[in-house]
């Protein structure tokens, strides 16, 4: 414990810098643990996975689980649709809840703050309590077994309205005035004033979105029925469905092409992805 | 206002100041629009698929529709089928277990790597790869998870070298499958409570600290007599959301246990709603057990914020 404190004295001993950087070195050696399982096994043949299941060394190394995965169920479309759904699930966030926004940050209308709790309060509504009326109302549209379904409802998104909102009101009031002085009507300070203004905080709600919408599993599970029309999550648990107890290297060659998007993503944006999380996680401070 | 009666009293000097005044009064009276032109495409989506759907989901749970034909009231019969039944039960006590082993675990875990973390060298290479689960889809770990918890995997393969035992077969052990959740669990949201615990020690002052060293305090009582009660309103906030998002497992357990393990041992109450209502359409019992599972979220988050004052400390 005393070697997890941080004491930036001159004198630290070099034996507590090594422990913590022992301690620190297992637990992220454990965390990433089961993606190196995934990723030797994937190298295994079945054979092997079922023999020799602890085998670090797979032997024979074989790639064509990879190829295997990708062609035994219609990956190339999940693909895409989780990549198309996901982008309007950004982009409509984005723009409705910077409206919204600037909408309750910076324009004052009657109203405006009872609205306002509403929205905030509409965040402790769980969605397991809308999921059958919503279910019902969604196939009254037309809209089950649709794409329609994932990517329309989820763009409602009350936090990020707020998160957003704190960064609308940190933008000086003083640049709309002189926009306004130049003719600007609300519109124009919006799009060209404020939103310039406000990129960080876009694109840290961007990333949270788009994480969700990614990896969303229960509502895709219970809007879409179609093969062609699943996201990679919900593909992937077809998956184990059919392949699940026997051909183990098969199902984790899956899983690591299921994953990689995400994970390159995070790596080469690790930073910004990293500061997203931490400041939506402590509520926008 | 004021400005334009003085303008017309100031004669030509100031009526050039009406000229240039008149866009701004207009633009005010013309706020009205834009704040509903502004706000209305996210209120209207919001009513539409979230505040009607809320409010047909409570009245459908007094109802018994099953999503063809007649509806008819039943009062309040849905609830006490629901409260009496024994599958329905074990959901609410499973759930309040894996809330119960979860977010005193895992934030308490997250607390000590944070800790570790803050003053680091090679802080983000730590960080990238504590935070790897929380980036991959809970469908692909709970696959890799499945994995490594069968009883000739590397997990039952260690705990039986260890403790000279047979192999656990977590998954098909009615009395195991929770703890195997409950690990998955804290492993993928442990990540991010690291990064949002370090952002909350960053924002500590650090003069602060510095004083309590020079006052000869040591690092385990800066720790808790410092930090934590300076990180106390990041802890009770992550609390409240780990609380709810642990009331709402669900791709863990129907992915890991395919379903709800060996006799419902794993079944979560989410699980149950989605079980009843979509895979036996009864709606009305499904949107009556998520009722329950709503008006649960609502008192322990309430009783979460009333005793916020005995352990949350707010710098003035």
């Amino acid at each position: 414990m005393t070697a997890a404190r941080s004491v930036p004295s001159p004198v630290r001993s070099l034996g507590s810098k090594t422990a913590l950087h022992l301690f620190l070195g297992v637990s992220a050696l454990l965390m990433i643990y089961p993606f190196i399982w995934m990723i030797i096994t994937a190298l295994k043949t079945v054979h092997q996975s079922l023999y020799d299941p602890l085998g670090v060394v797979p032997h024979p190394a074989t790639l064509s689980n990879f190829p295997d995965a990708w062609h035994s169920l219609p990956f190339g479309e999940a693909y895409w649709n989780s990549f198309y759904i996901c982008v309007l699930v950004v982009a409509g966030t984005l723009l409705t809840g910077a409206m919204a926004a600037y909408g309750f940050g910076r324009v004052t209308f009657r109203g405006s703050k009872v609205l306002f709790m509403l929205f905030l309060a509409t965040q402790m509504v769980p969605a397991q309590v809308t999921l059958i009326p919503l279910y019902v109302e969604l196939s009254k549209f037309g809209w089950i077994d649709s794409h329609l379904a994932l990517i329309v409802p989820g763009m409602v998104n009350p936090f990020a309205v707020f998160l957003i909102r704190q960064f609308v009101k940190s933008v000086p009031i003083e640049l709309e005035e002189a926009a306004l002085l130049d003719g600007a009507n609300r519109w124009r300070i919006f799009w060209h004033v404020v939103l310039p203004n406000i990129r960080p905080g876009l694109v840290a709600v961007g990333i949270v979105v788009a994480l969700n919408s990614w990896n969303s599993f229960l509502y895709p599970l219970i809007f879409l029925n179609s093969t062609r029309l699943f996201t990679l999550p919900l593909l992937l648990a077809q998956f184990r469905g059919q392949f699940g107890g026997v051909n183990y290297p098969l199902v984790m060659a899956g899983s690591a092409i299921t994953i990689a998007p995400m994970v390159i993503a995070f790596l080469i944006g690790q930073r910004k992805i990293l500061n997203s999380m931490a400041m939506s996680g402590l509520g926008g401070r | 206002m004021t400005e334009i009666s003085t303008a017309r009293r100031a004669g030509l000097a100031a009526a050039a100041m009406r000229i240039r005044d008149r866009p701004v009064a207009a633009w005010r009276r013309r706020d009205l629009w834009w704040g509903l032109f502004f706000v209305g495409p996210q209120t209207l989506l919001m009513v539409a698929f979230v505040l009607v759907p809320f409010a047909v989901g409570l009245a459908l749970a007094f109802t018994n529709w099953g999503g063809f034909g007649a509806l008819h009231w039943i009062g309040l019969s849905n609830f006490s089928t629901e409260l009496h039944d024994p599958i329905f039960r074990k959901a609410v006590v499973n759930t309040l277990i894996i809330a119960a082993v979860t977010v005193p675990i895992g934030l308490g875990l997250a607390v000590v790597l944070a800790t570790a973390l803050e003053k680091v060298r090679l802080r983000s290479v730590y960080l990238t790869l504590l935070f790897l689960p929380v980036v991959t889809s809970s469908v692909a770990v709970s696959m890799i998870w499945q994995q490594l918890l069968q009883p000739q995997g590397p997990i039952s393969t260690a705990v039986s070298k260890i403790f000279g035992i047979a192999p656990p077969d977590w998954l098909n052990n009615p009395g195991l499958i929770l703890f195997a959740v409950c690990a998955v669990a804290i492993w993928s949201s442990l990540g991010l409570n690291v990064v949002i615990f370090l952002a909350g020690l960053q924002t500590i002052d650090e003069n602060v600290v510095e004083a309590a060293r020079v006052d000869g305090a040591g690092p385990i009582r800066i720790f808790w007599s410092i930090k934590m009660p300076l990180l106390s309103p990041t802890m009770f906030f992550s609390t409240v959301v780990a609380v709810i998002s642990s009331f709402q497992t669900f791709d863990i357990v129907y992915v890991l246990t395919s379903g709800d393990g060996p006799g419902d041992s794993a079944r979560t109450m989410v699980y149950h709603i989605y079980d009843v209502g979509f895979l036996h359409t009864e709606f009305g019992l499904s949107s009556a057990a998520a009722v329950i599972l709503f008006l649960l979220t609502m008192v322990v988050t309430l009783a979460q914020f009333a005793l916020q004052g005995r352990f949350v400390h707010y710098e003035s």
